[in-house]
């Protein structure tokens, strides 16, 4: 039998707020020596009350309006409730039946086609503690709770049951993520947990409307493991379905190392959370005027401005694609070429080829730099195109200084000079070389004479060789011939 | 002259600004007054004498300088369900038997702004679930007009702290008639102002939608000088009211003449004992002498108020005590087990009956499939019964009902039928569904006992409140009578 393959993504960000959702704690708190950044309030104590974090309502509103969302003019909080350590309160404040924004959607381009997943909801709510069991090496064992991570903003993206593969799951997080930092609302950075994503996998027989049993899979901490643990899941539901099996709602964890989902719990019988409006917070009423406010201090998105440099810079679908990788990048490129709209496609692919390996091989971003150096590397690729635009070094050379220029910010003028490595290209110096050359070498010459090509080449390389390697090599070609012909005479 | 400790505060104000009397005395005084009646009365948790020769001295210190507040070396006690940083705040439960908190609450910031003087902290029904502090962990508060009867609750070492001399006031919180209740049953008065007037940060909650703090005072006047120094709004309660907070002894001036007051005839007849029913229809017999144009009215939405307060309060209080699970402070059992085992015993073993009963309650009116049936809709009969009291105030400046069905009952007479004492809080429930303010005023006596009056207003209406309650108080003096001890 044929199968389809039905995923639905929900996935947690933390927001890049100041504070914490609920209290002035510093929402920062990854670098931090465990429990230091709390107070009464996110350590759950007897007798305080939350307080909602503007700034993170702002930012769930910007992610629903980026991916095409309504914003819900009336929401308010709910309570969670169920008992866990990590839990400070016994209950999450969160949002349940009223979500900030909902109704949206991303679209994908898989396999050259456009793939649209809808996005059902997207609501605020508060990160637990973090917990850690430790097991000594004597047999104890015991759990510490860091409560650092408690009521850092998280923003939960749940979207519809519309993604066919794990490809389509990987692009749409991949997407997700590039939005989140294009508006700056989160790091989006799976491996430090910042982006979590649950993915909900079912199968069914092609053709058919009606939804399989779903199973979460959880614990991925990189969008390539979220495919493969799709794929497998996908296969180990087939095989139990082909194998005249049944497959049963549970909540199946990924573990990396081995490559395969294992069951956690089983999820037949729904947790009641019990749900009901916080009475500790009014509701919140969120303005038309503040949405178009918001919406009219969105940057740019991926998608439009990767059409908009297309169009504008005639650039080709791959380097608009990867210059709008992030909005540094972006940026960076823009300033580069300036006005200069012709030099676009030459700055193009300074940035993709050589800077591009730079940063990889550094492990940082555009962003993680300041701007004085942003700058230094602005004009040092535009100088590196005039320089070997004018012949003064080959583009060999311009990429040795430009490594330099990377990793020492210099000037790239001043390592040119600094190397002796602009090309010698005034022709009474060349002329002279070329002179000692002959000189030095009869018997290439007299080859020359009785028509040896090869005696030519082995000419120019004496001449190179003289000058230290810094002729310039197409005007030695012209004078060395026109000299050894003049010679033949 | 009376004794000291008979005092009401502006009597006891005018002795400190005028320097006839020390803060340093009066707190002995009240010290005194403890250590003889306390071992009867047994209105505290904790006695902190340190604490309040501290305050006085520093209180005493300010008031040479001429610097004198209203509230300054005034002895107090306070509920010990509001939190007092490094002071032992326990909830009168096992749960917190140990837990000194690490902040004050916000009406203690408040008034330690004016150097009052802590006397301690004041018993109470279990985590403020219960209507005769029979409830509270420790021991129960005696009534000290007969100290075989109940005092009320939940604020009911509050209420007979003050109807005792053991304290010049107290802070109570009202979720169902914690404060009006006890005030009746103790002959002091008391007032729950509108829900979000006070601050409740630093309150350790019950059931967050009802919560108000408040004064209990010997007098009207006591209670509006109190009420202006803890009202207000509180960046750290997104549910207090930003308007600004009148001096509430201002609106102390005027008399009743012209204003209309309603009296709802569902807060009379059946289930309500003679003599309180007579008593409160002799102060609206005062209202009409004074000039008041008092009218019968019919607020029928009533009855529904206390089966409303048994799904919200109880659906509230169980997310509220999740969170006291032995993990991180409180209680912690000390068997073998689990973390779940722990969790389980913890709170098994922390949380008496009754503060059980309704987290039960309270978690299955939330649970899927009853969620529409109980907790929505008393959420909107809620709403009904709100706008019964708007509707209500547009013909009626305040409105004056019984505080409770009868006066103080026996100790143990109740504590075998649930229900039963929940009837006890009939006329003060509706209240706290509406969020409306309500003092409680001694108005009488029957069998010896005290009986109270409230009168209600519309939200923020607090100074109609003590203007008809200040006249009455005026025109009578069951306010000035004491418990002899």
């Amino acid at each position: 039998m044929e199968w389809e393959t039905v995923i639905g993504l929900e996935v947690h960000a933390q927001l890049l707020t100041q504070s914490k959702m609920f209290c002035a704690c510093p929402a920062d708190y990854q670098d931090a020596p465990p429990n230091t950044r709390v107070c009464p309030v996110c350590l759950g104590m007897p007798g305080t009350l939350p307080v909602i974090n503007r700034r993170a309502v702002e930012y769930v509103i910007m992610t629903g309006l980026a991916v095409n969302c309504e914003i819900n003019e009336h929401t308010f909080f709910d309570r969670k409730n169920y008992p866990y350590p990590d839990l400070m309160k016994g209950y999450q404040i969160s949002q349940f039946p009223m979500p900030i924004a909902k109704n949206g959607w991303m679209d994908l381009e898989v396999e050259g086609h456009t793939k649209r997943v809808g996005i059902t909801r997207i609501h605020l709510e508060e990160d637990v503690a973090k917990m850690m069991h430790i097991h000594e090496p004597t047999g104890e064992s015991y759990s510490l709770i860091d409560v650092n991570r408690s009521s850092v903003p998280l923003m939960e993206t749940v979207s519809e049951p519309d993604m066919r593969s794990p490809e389509e799951a990987r692009q749409y997080l991949t997407k997700l993520q590039s939005i989140l930092r294009f508006i700056g609302v989160s790091t989006a950075d799976m491996e430090k947990g910042s982006f979590r994503c649950d993915a909900n996998v079912s199968i069914r027989p092609k053709g058919s409307t009606t939804l399989g049993a779903k199973v979460e899979v959880k614990n991925m901490n990189s969008t390539r493991s979220v495919a493969r643990a799709i794929q497998f899941e996908v296969e180990r539901q087939i095989k139990v379905l082909e194998q005249g099996g049944r497959i049963i709602q549970e909540t199946r964890g990924w573990v990396e190392e081995r490559g395969l989902t294992v069951s956690q719990r089983s999820k037949e019988v729904a947790s009641d959370y019990r749900y009901f409006p916080e009475p500790d917070l009014p509701p919140l009423v969120i303005s038309r005027e503040q949405v178009n406010t918001l919406r009219k201090a969105l940057p740019e998105l991926p998608d439009a401005l990767r059409e908009r440099f297309m169009a504008q810079y005639a650039l080709p679908a791959y380097d608009a694609r990867q210059l709008t990788a992030t909005r540094a990048m972006a940026q960076f490129f823009e300033r580069t070429v300036g006005g200069n709209k012709g030099r676009a496609k030459a700055v193009s692919n300074w940035i993709i080829s050589e800077l591009s390996r730079l940063l990889a091989a550094a492990q940082k971003e555009v962003d993680d730099y300041p701007e004085a150096t942003l700058k230094t590397w602005s004009t040092g690729i535009n100088q590196m195109i005039e320089l070997v635009d004018a012949g003064t070094i080959s583009s060999t050379q311009a990429k040795a200084v430009f490594d330099e220029v990377f990793t020492t910010g210099k000037e790239p003028t001043a390592i040119v000079q600094e190397k002796g490595l602009a090309q010698v290209s005034d022709t009474s110096t060349l002329k002279t070389i070329i002179d000692d050359a002959i000189a030095g070498n009869p018997q290439a010459v007299a080859d020359y004479k009785a028509g040896k090509d090869t005696a030519m080449k082995f000419l120019v390389g004496q001449v190179m060789k003289l000058s230290k390697g810094k002729a310039n090599p197409g005007l030695v070609n012209g004078l060395l011939k026109g000299k050894l012909e003049s010679l033949k005479g | 002259m009376p004794e000291l400790h008979d005092l009401t505060i502006h009597e006891a104000h005018d002795l400190l600004r005028t320097k006839k009397v020390s803060s340093v005395e009066l707190t002995r005084a009240v010290l005194e007054r403890i250590r003889k009646v306390e071992p009867r009365v047994r209105a505290f948790v904790t006695v902190t004498e340190e604490q309040a020769l501290q305050d006085a001295h520093a209180a005493d210190q300010r008031i040479v300088r001429g610097d004198i507040a209203p509230l300054t070396g005034i002895p107090m006690q306070l509920k010990d369900v509001l939190n007092t940083k490094d002071i032992r705040t326990t909830c009168s439960s096992k749960m917190l038997e140990d837990y000194v908190p690490v902040y004050d609450a916000t009406v203690v910031t408040k008034l330690k702004t004016q150097s009052p003087v802590l006397l301690g902290k004041g018993n109470m029904d279990e985590f403020a679930m219960g209507s005769s502090t029979e409830n509270s962990a420790f021991h129960p508060t005696h009534n000290p007009w007969d100290l075989t009867r109940v005092p009320g609750g939940s604020s009911g070492g509050s209420a007979a702290a003050v109807a005792a001399g053991e304290a010049f006031f107290s802070l109570g919180s009202d979720t169902g008639g914690s404060i009006r209740q006890p005030a009746a049953l103790c002959g002091v008065t008391g007032i729950k102002p509108t829900y979000g007037r006070v601050s409740r940060y630093g309150l350790i909650a019950f059931a967050s939608s009802l919560d108000q703090i408040g004064p209990l005072t010997k007098d009207v006047e006591d209670c509006a000088m109190v009420l202006s120094a803890i009202a207000g709004h509180d960046t750290n309660d997104s549910t207090s009211i930003s308007n600004t907070v009148p001096d509430y002894r201002k609106s102390l001036t005027q008399d009743v003449r012209g204003l209309r007051l309603g009296v709802p005839k569902e807060y009379f007849g059946e289930g309500f004992e003679p003599g309180v029913e007579q008593a409160v229809h002799k102060a609206i017999d005062t209202f009409r002498h004074l000039g008041a144009q008092v009218e019968e009215c019919s607020l029928p939405l009533t009855k529904y108020g206390l089966p409303v307060y048994y799904i919200i309060a109880p659906s509230e209080c169980s997310a509220n005590l999740a969170r006291f699970d032995g993990v991180k402070y409180g209680h912690q059992y000390k068997g073998q087990g689990t973390m779940w085992d722990v969790m389980e015993m913890s709170r098994r073993e922390g949380f008496g009956p009754e503060v059980r009963r309704r987290i039960m309650l309270g978690s299955y009116a939330l649970s899927a499939g009853y969620y529409d049936a109980y907790y929505l809709k008393a959420m909107k009969v809620r709403t009904l019964i709100r706008q019964e009291f708007e509707e209500a105030f547009k013909r009626y400046d305040a409105i004056i009902t019984p505080t409770t069905p009868s006066i103080a009952f026996k100790l143990g007479e109740k504590t075998a039928d649930p229900v039963a004492m929940y009837k006890s809080d009939i006329c003060t429930i509706p209240i706290n569904i509406a969020g409306i303010p309500c003092i409680s005023i001694p108005c009488g006596f029957s069998d010896g006992m005290p009986v109270g009056m409230q009168v209600m207003s519309k939200a923020l209406g607090e100074e109609t409140i003590f203007r008809v309650a200040h006249a009455y108080q005026q025109a009578t003096d069951w306010h000035k009578r004491r418990a002899t001890l």
